[in-house]
């Protein structure tokens, strides 16, 4: 009773000298800070103003919508990424050019000419680079937006931003590098004898579809679990090094195919994943229609390519709505951990 | 008169993370050491504020006036309670706002104005008035990383007071700015008050909060202890008890920070 008494005399003198300390400290402050700002009168009478706006919260919550809804901020944010790419570099928005030109040429001649695995896929060049152009954006829009929201800190800690902004500022500026690559394939399918028809302009849109769908909720949650470990930075860039070879353009599907009895779990996994089946589908578009007999390649595509297309299209938006729901959970706290 | 903020019962928590690699989480782990630690910054904060009224927010170093503003602006969201504000909010919270250090001057505030809620054609139409505001002289195409920072101060007040704001938001931002550029700013705010803005004016200066201010919110350690009159609350303040001596006042610490 007696020591309990003493504790709570004793947490009582704590509480005056905290209380005499800050009263101390604000004292000074206010004296040092007397004048530190100028003493400006009101002139006149105030208005009233009225505001035509109901109460809401003032954090954002639209997510990727709102992000749409702001186009404008979006054009402002993506010229600033271009922009700080290319600053202080003399060659600037080329680079996004001599990279995968490059990375073609060197495929090309190891795989085309030197294995010369090509045999059996006609138009070999277009195959090669429709995988090259498509997984570069994959590429660059996942490794980019992984390290967005973390490069434009200093604009998510000051400012009330829909932070989904940033990765898909990345998913854009991905776009703006790799549309001219896009044009150059068409150009080149075009050239070698390119002709329309309705299964390959399905298969393209169903191909850009997943394409998005994919690298943009691979963005946002990237985006999300960099700001906690900055690992995941290191781990995209890893990851990215191999997808070139993950996906069916420097060696024929055909081969791919043929571990269907031999390996079936391996196969079932190369096809999982949604980038492969992407590639797949952009070269029915680009690739078959350029082929004087398309009928002649039809065993370098699974069988299953348009179920297969469908079914992983609605599992990449479960992910990007999975993604959505994520990225928003774990925002709450970005402030305090950046 | 129309509720402006309506802040109910809002506590913000902040997790302090003491151990970023494995390594160092396993040892601490080892050793029973805490992992992270909680802070409360804010703590079941609830006021009302009306449209026009302008508040002056107080208290020391470390009370939460920032982490308030960053919930009122939306930055943050609270762990607890809600928040709700009427129109369109810009300030300047926590020195500066959020430039980009290799963009220009120019850039950064076109991005910022967006930020703001400001279209394209409200910028440029308003453009002039900020560069001469701001006073930036042919710095306004230079990278803001060369600024001073009274010019990052200038240029980062000069938008967000030309935003036309129905709630403006001003957090110790002017410390920096000198003497001549905070009279100006203090006029302007004034300008602004006037046309009926709510304020929030985070000031440790009495007599600047006495001019600017009908009402004095003062925080400590995340409480909201006070909330009335400017004259009350100033005195509140003060702490105006008897031990109080001269001696105290020059005590050590005294914060020389802002």
């Amino acid at each position: 009773m007696r020591a309990a008494n003493k504790a709570h005399q004793q947490q009582q003198a704590d509480e005056r000298g905290r209380r005499k300390n800050a009263a101390a400290r604000a004292r000074a402050l206010a004296e040092k800070k007397a004048d530190a700002m100028p003493v400006v009168h009101l002139e006149g009478e105030k208005q009233e103003r009225f505001v035509d706006a109901v109460l809401t919260d003032p954090a954002p919550r639209g997510g990727i919508l709102e992000v749409f809804q702001q186009r404008y901020l979006l054009r402002l944010i993506v010229g600033r990424e271009l922009a700080q790419l290319y600053a202080a570099s003399l060659l600037g928005l080329l680079w996004s050019y001599i990279q995968p030109a490059l990375r073609f040429v060197v495929y090309y001649f190891v795989f085309g000419v030197v294995i010369a695995a090509h045999r059996g896929i006609p138009n070999f060049a277009i195959h090669l680079f429709c995988g090259i152009v498509f997984v570069h954006y994959f590429s660059e829009t996942w490794s980019a937006g992984t390290r967005s929201i973390w490069s434009n800190r200093n604009l998510v800690l000051k400012m009330r931003v829909p932070r989904e902004i940033f990765p898909v500022a990345s998913m854009v500026v991905a776009f703006y590098h790799t549309g001219p690559q896009i044009l150059v394939l068409m150009i080149a399918s075009i050239v070698v004898g390119w002709h329309l028809s309705f299964t390959a302009v399905a298969a393209g849109v169903l191909g850009f579809a997943i394409l998005f769908t994919f690298a943009g909720a691979m963005a946002l949650i990237f985006a999300a679990l960099n700001v906690y470990f900055r690992d995941f930075q290191n781990i995209v860039a890893t990851i990215t090094q191999f997808l070139h070879f993950m996906v069916p353009m420097m060696y024929p599907f055909s081969l791919v195919h043929d571990m269907v009895d031999k390996h079936p779990v391996i196969y079932q996994l190369y096809m999982a994943n949604p980038l492969a089946e992407a590639v797949l589908l952009m070269q029915k578009f680009f690739w078959q229609a350029s082929v004087d007999d398309p009928s002649s390649v039809a065993n370098e595509f699974p069988p299953d390519l348009w179920t297969r297309g469908f079914v992983i299209l609605g599992a990449c938006l479960l992910l990007l709505l999975f993604a959505q729901k994520f990225f928003a959970r774990l925002e709450g706290k970005f402030p305090e951990r950046l | 008169m129309t509720e402006s903020i309506v802040v109910d019962h809002v506590s913000k928590t902040f997790t302090m993370q003491y151990h970023r690699t494995l390594k160092q989480m396993a040892v601490a782990t080892v050793r029973g050491l805490p992992l992270n630690e909680t802070f409360q910054a804010v703590n079941d904060v609830s006021f009302t504020v009306e449209q026009g009224e302008s508040i002056g927010l107080m208290g020391l170093n470390g009370s939460g006036k920032s982490t308030l503003l960053k919930l009122i602006n939306g930055v943050m969201r609270p762990d607890a309670g809600t928040i709700r504000t009427r129109g369109r909010i810009a300030g300047l919270i926590a020195t500066g706002t959020g430039f980009h250090p290799q963009l220009s001057g120019r850039d950064n505030l076109f991005l910022n104005a967006a930020i703001l809620g400001m279209s394209e054609a409200e910028t440029k139409r308003k453009f002039d008035e900020i560069v001469d505001f701001a006073n930036l002289g042919k710095f306004l195409d230079t990278p803001v990383s060369h600024y001073s920072s009274g010019m990052y101060a200038r240029l980062g007040f000069s938008i967000a007071i030309h935003v036309d704001a129905d709630i403006f938001l001003a957090d110790e931002v002017l410390a920096v700015g000198d003497k001549p550029f905070k009279k100006k700013c203090m006029v302007k705010m004034q300008e602004v008050r006037k046309q009926g803005t709510t304020i929030f004016y985070v000031s440790h200066a009495a007599a600047s909060v006495r001019a600017m201010c009908d009402r004095v919110l003062v925080l400590e350690s995340g409480h909201l202890n006070f909330d009335g009159g400017t004259d009350e609350g100033i005195r509140y303040l003060q702490y105006d008890d008897d031990e109080a001596s001269q001696e105290e006042l020059l005590d050590g610490e005294l914060g020389a920070d802002v």
